[in-house]
């Protein structure tokens, strides 16, 4: 098989080649451990029932969501009393309610986000804890 | 009748993917096994195609062009339409690739008044295709933040701009809506224009169908049910280490998902996909204009036995002399 312009053709196929096998280079010989937030801080060892405000799973999946309607309901409905799937209640605060199990964000927060390039845009308005950096 | 086939092709797979791991548990051939296939076989052959059409000599200077040629100094070239140096044409050829000139000139030719002929504007294929070329790009790029990590910088002034309107939470992508839009447009018109209805395959709706597929799963897994991200990640880091491995808890859509783009991505180098390779090796677009400088000797012409008149005359001299036709030489 002869090839024309073989040069041209060889120096598109690599680029080619390149793009499409750059992340198996960018990753080669990484090992990438998977995020564990921490949950260890010292008013999540004071509670006796060691439950976030709804269950771990729907958390997981649907924190955002929670804290993007507990924002409207607060700031824009000015309701500061969030009913549960269980029935309990809590205020609507994100630095007084969530943080203050939490108070953890590099360890809990950031650690997730950051994995998977999450910039979240609660820090624009609420002012960023400052934690000990031991 | 080929959007049938078309549709109902998108859905078996769909359901293969959705029972395979739901009834099946095949997390480790639908995760693993299959998008390693899939990269294998897009690679594979996407160079095999290249380098086929590679070796179809092209002898002769065809490009297409539009504008005036390189002539006497004092008549102004028209260097983009009609290049007489490489340089040019990379110009000519990126404009193509990167804002598809030649389809912004696609007209519409129509019989108006029962026999006189218009030619109109036809630019909503042109926009429609540009937008989602681009947007297909950039959802692409957006996927960096699976498969590197760190995750470069980049990534995040490019969510910045994409998720501009901070619309929802997680904020919704405008890419995202422009690809289902602009991909349903491309659809919509082989429905509903009669001429390119006629013309459409299967091997057209198929590639819309499953693109359809593909960004609705993805849209639906990051807006509506949510998968487990961090699995996903996982898995995708596994792959790309080669250390492959299938985490708890990622939804059966997100393995529909990564099925169908294998899908895509199998498909690719046996179909008209193969434009992305393709459009680089378009003679009529990448070739210099340069007929009346050069001589462009044709690749399979060999050497002609020539039989000259001097020839012939040796040959028959006598005979000619002896019939009474006049000879050259004696």
């Amino acid at each position: 098989m002869k090839i024309y312009n073989s040069g041209k053709v060889v120096i598109g196929l690599i680029i080619f080649i390149g793009l499409v096998t750059f992340p198996f280079f960018y990753n080669k010989g990484k090992a990438i451990a998977k995020p564990e937030p921490k949950i260890d801080t010292p008013a999540i060892m004071q509670l006796q029932d060691k439950k976030c405000v709804e269950p771990r799973d729907f958390m997981r999946a649907e924190h955002m969501r929670l804290l993007n309607d507990w924002r409207d309901s607060a700031v824009r409905d000015g309701k500061r009393i969030y009913v549960n799937s269980e029935g309990k209640q809590f205020t609507i605060s994100l630095q007084n309610t969530c943080m203050h199990c939490h108070s953890n964000k590099k360890e809990f927060c950031d650690r997730c986000h950051s994995y998977v390039a999450v910039k979240p845009y609660c820090w624009g308005c609420h002012i960023e804890p400052k934690e000990n950096k031991s | 009748m080929g959007s049938i086939v078309s549709l109902i092709a998108v859905i078996v797979l769909i359901l293969i993917a959705y029972t395979g791991v739901k009834a099946a548990n095949l997390h480790f051939l639908f995760g693993v096994v299959i998008p390693y296939a899939a990269v294998t076989v897009f690679l594979t052959g996407f160079i095999y195609r290249i380098l086929k059409w590679a070796s179809v000599p092209v002898p002769f200077r065809i490009p297409t062009t539009c504008g005036q040629q390189k002539s006497l100094p004092w008549i102004k070239q028209n260097k983009i339409e009609n290049p007489s140096s490489p340089f040019w044409v990379v110009v000519r050829m990126a404009l193509e690739v990167l804002v598809f000139r030649s389809l912004f000139r696609n007209l519409k030719t129509q019989l108006t008044d029962g026999s006189r002929l218009v030619y109109g504007e036809a630019k909503w294929l042109w926009l429609a295709g540009l937008a989602f070329h681009w947007s297909l790009l950039i959802v692409l790029i957006r996927h960096s933040r699976f498969i590197f990590d760190p995750v470069p910088s980049f990534l995040h002034i490019l969510e910045q701009f994409d998720g501009f309107l901070q619309i929802g939470v997680p904020v919704l992508f405008v890419t995202g809506v422009v690809l289902l839009v602009s991909v349903t447009y491309l659809l919509i018109r082989r429905f509903f224009i009669p001429i390119v209805r006629y013309i459409s395959l299967p091997a057209d709706y198929f590639p819309l169908f499953l693109i359809i597929a593909i960004a609705i799963t993805g849209i639906e897994m990051r807006y509506f049910t949510k998968t487990h991200i961090v699995g996903v990640k996982e898995l995708v880091m596994g792959l790309l280490t080669f250390n492959p491995k299938t985490p708890e808890g990622i939804g059966w859509i997100f393995y529909v998902h990564i099925f169908l783009v294998s899908a895509l991505f199998i498909y690719f180098p046996f179909s008209k996909l193969m434009h992305m390779g393709g459009v680089f090796m378009s003679p009529t677009r990448n070739m210099v204009n340069n007929s009346r400088v050069k001589r462009h000797v044709n690749p399979w012409n060999y050497p002609v036995d020539v039989h000259t008149y001097e020839d012939y005359e040796n040959d028959f001299r006598e005979k000619m002399k002896s019939a009474g036709i006049p000879v050259e030489k004696e």
